[in-house]
């Protein structure tokens, strides 16, 4: 689903590479945590994966293409195929949460009846039914975390990337994203999600990926968060 | 494509930078106003050429006793000289289109006819004004090639052009509209920065929007078609109201108050209105589409 072969990044105002010959497979259907230390190049790997970014050296596969022959006008094919949560949210402060996930679905040109079926499918789906009307700034953290989810994974993407989307949120209301997570990957969509929590990846016992300085210095499948086990 | 999301987008984005959508349309209107009536003037300078130079002649004077000039030799023209100016004018046709011979005395009447009211109609008597041979060319411009052959002539005591005059007249009016024509352009240009920075200022405000729809896979066409249509929607608006204004200067200011006061010339018709409005309102688009093109490739790119 996910191949990088020998990956490095260096960004056009640094020296030293973000991304240092990283070389890792995801298969379909994995759930996995990339760990590491602030600046480890976490970002920079999901950024990779999405398109936003090119690699200075190597090559990024996704869904069986690889990225730099992708032509720029198949970028948009290639997103729509990949849902995205982070930290911050991103949600649109002056729509409801019907709306905010409807505009996912409206900007890729999607029929209205469409949309009208399958909003209220997916806020059931990430536990928000009864809150459609609501604006973000009358939902806690979690609520505005599950309407980001709801439009990831409206489309029913193959992979979700995750960056940090626990890194705002209190133990608890983590633990029950993490259950939505965990539902998702269930359904059958490839999860890739950065973290700093390393309770959530103790207890999810996952494969766990490990960056340091833009080194891979770590792959470990079941794995927990720190190296003392 | 979703037509009423689009047009829902534009019209909250061009409602959230109202004073910018404002700027942007007083702009496009001066200054493609100021670009239309530099063309109108430039109609207007064909009109008035087309005009004036139908009605100029070469007048070929002939000597009166006691020309001072050496063709004339002091001696007044003789019958046989007129004869052979005459026969040799006749001989340019089709270049010369016509010929009137104005004799002393017509020259004379035609002087107190013009001058009735002054009193230089008194003081000059028949016989002081030179007869002439008044000549229509069909083709205004080749004034040299009547000027060459009779010029300096036995008989002949000057060939004057009154297309000369009219000339410095219009190199003036020609001047003039370049002026008009110069500031029109750069005024112009200033509007497309004005365009390139409205937008950028859109993107910008609207970057949590296209940053999601860049995200979610919207393609390029889609996030920056509600720009093109809100630069396209000021500058079309501001176009129209420059047409408007260049309609009331025609139906105004040229019709009602410039045409009864001068009347010894023609104005430009609506023929060259509607020939110039579509220009502007064409141009106005292609600002936008120009600013657009600037903008976009930069700030909203995949
Ligand atoms: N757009 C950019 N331009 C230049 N350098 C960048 C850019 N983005 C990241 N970097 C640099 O690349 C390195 C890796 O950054 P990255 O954001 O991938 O780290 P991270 O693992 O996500 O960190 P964190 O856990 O703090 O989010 C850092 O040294 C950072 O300064
Ligand atoms: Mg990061």
């Amino acid at each position: 689903m996910i191949l990088f072969d020998r990956v490095s990044k260096i960004y056009a105002s640094q020296t030293r590479p973000a991304l240092d010959a990283v070389s890792l497979e995801i298969e379909k259907g994995e759930f996995i945590f990339l760990v590491g230390p602030s600046g480890s190049g976490k970002s920079t790997f999901l950024r990779l994966v999405l398109r936003e970014e090119r690699p200075t050296s190597g090559q990024v596969w996704v869904a069986g293409k690889e990225l730099s022959k992708l032509s720029n006008w198949k970028i948009p094919g290639l997103r729509r195929q990949i849902g995205t949560v982070f930290q911050d949210f991103r949600l649109l402060p002056n729509k409801t949460v019907a709306e905010n996930v409807a505009f996912a679905l409206e900007v890729i040109g999607k029929p209205k009846s469409h949309i009208k079926r399958v909003v209220p499918e997916v806020l059931e789906v990430v536990g928000l039914e009864g809150k459609e009307l609501r604006r973000p700034d009358e939902l806690s953290g979690g609520e505005q975390q599950r309407v980001a989810i709801a439009r990831a994974f409206v489309n029913r993407p193959m992979i979700l990337i995750a960056d940090e989307p626990t890194g705002n949120l209190d133990p608890g209301t983590s633990a029950d994203i993490m259950k939505l997570l965990d539902r998702i990957n269930q359904l059958g969509t490839t999860v890739v999600m950065s973290t700093h929590d390393s309770n959530i990846v103790d207890q999810m016992r996952r494969r766990v990926i490990e960056l340091d300085g833009g080194h891979l210095v770590r792959d470990q499948s079941r794995g927990v968060y720190g190296y003392a086990q | 494509m979703r037509a009423t999301f689009v047009a829902s987008e534009v019209s909250s984005g061009l409602r959230r930078n109202l004073t910018m959508t404002l700027a942007v349309i007083i702009t496009v209107a001066v200054s493609l106003g100021l670009f239309g009536a530099s063309l109108l003037v430039r109609a207007q300078v064909t009109t008035m050429k087309d005009f004036w130079y139908d009605k100029v002649e070469v007048s070929i004077f002939l000597c009166s006793k006691g020309s001072d000039t050496p063709s004339c030799s002091g001696e007044a023209v003789t019958q046989a000289q007129r004869d052979q100016i005459k026969s040799d004018l006749e001989s340019l046709r089709p270049l010369v289109q016509e010929i009137f011979y104005e004799s002393k005395a017509d020259a004379f009447k035609r002087f107190q006819e013009q001058f009735k009211n002054s009193p230089i109609a008194d003081n000059v008597t028949e016989g002081a004004l030179p007869e002439s041979f008044r000549v229509k060319l069909s083709d205004p411009t080749s004034y040299e090639v009547v000027a060459s052959a009779f010029a300096g002539r036995p008989g002949i005591e000057q060939v004057n052009d009154q297309r000369q005059i009219l000339d410095k007249f219009f190199r003036l009016l020609g001047g003039l509209q370049l002026i008009a024509l110069l500031i029109a352009l750069s005024m112009l240009v200033v509007t497309v920065l004005l365009i390139v920075n409205t937008m950028r200022v859109a993107a910008f405000s609207r970057r949590r929007e296209t940053g999601i729809m860049r995200l979610v896979g919207a393609s390029n066409f889609y996030i920056q078609l509600p720009f093109l249509l809100e630069a396209a929607f000021s500058a079309g608006v501001g176009a129209l109201l420059a047409i408007v204004g260049l309609i009331i200067t025609k139906a105004v200011v040229i019709d009602q108050i410039l045409a009864p006061s001068f009347q010894f010339t023609s104005f430009v018709g609506w023929d060259a209105v509607f020939a110039i409005a579509p220009i502007m309102f064409v141009t106005g688009i292609l600002l936008a589409g120009l600013a657009a093109f600037f903008t976009l490739r930069k700030y909203l790119r995949v």
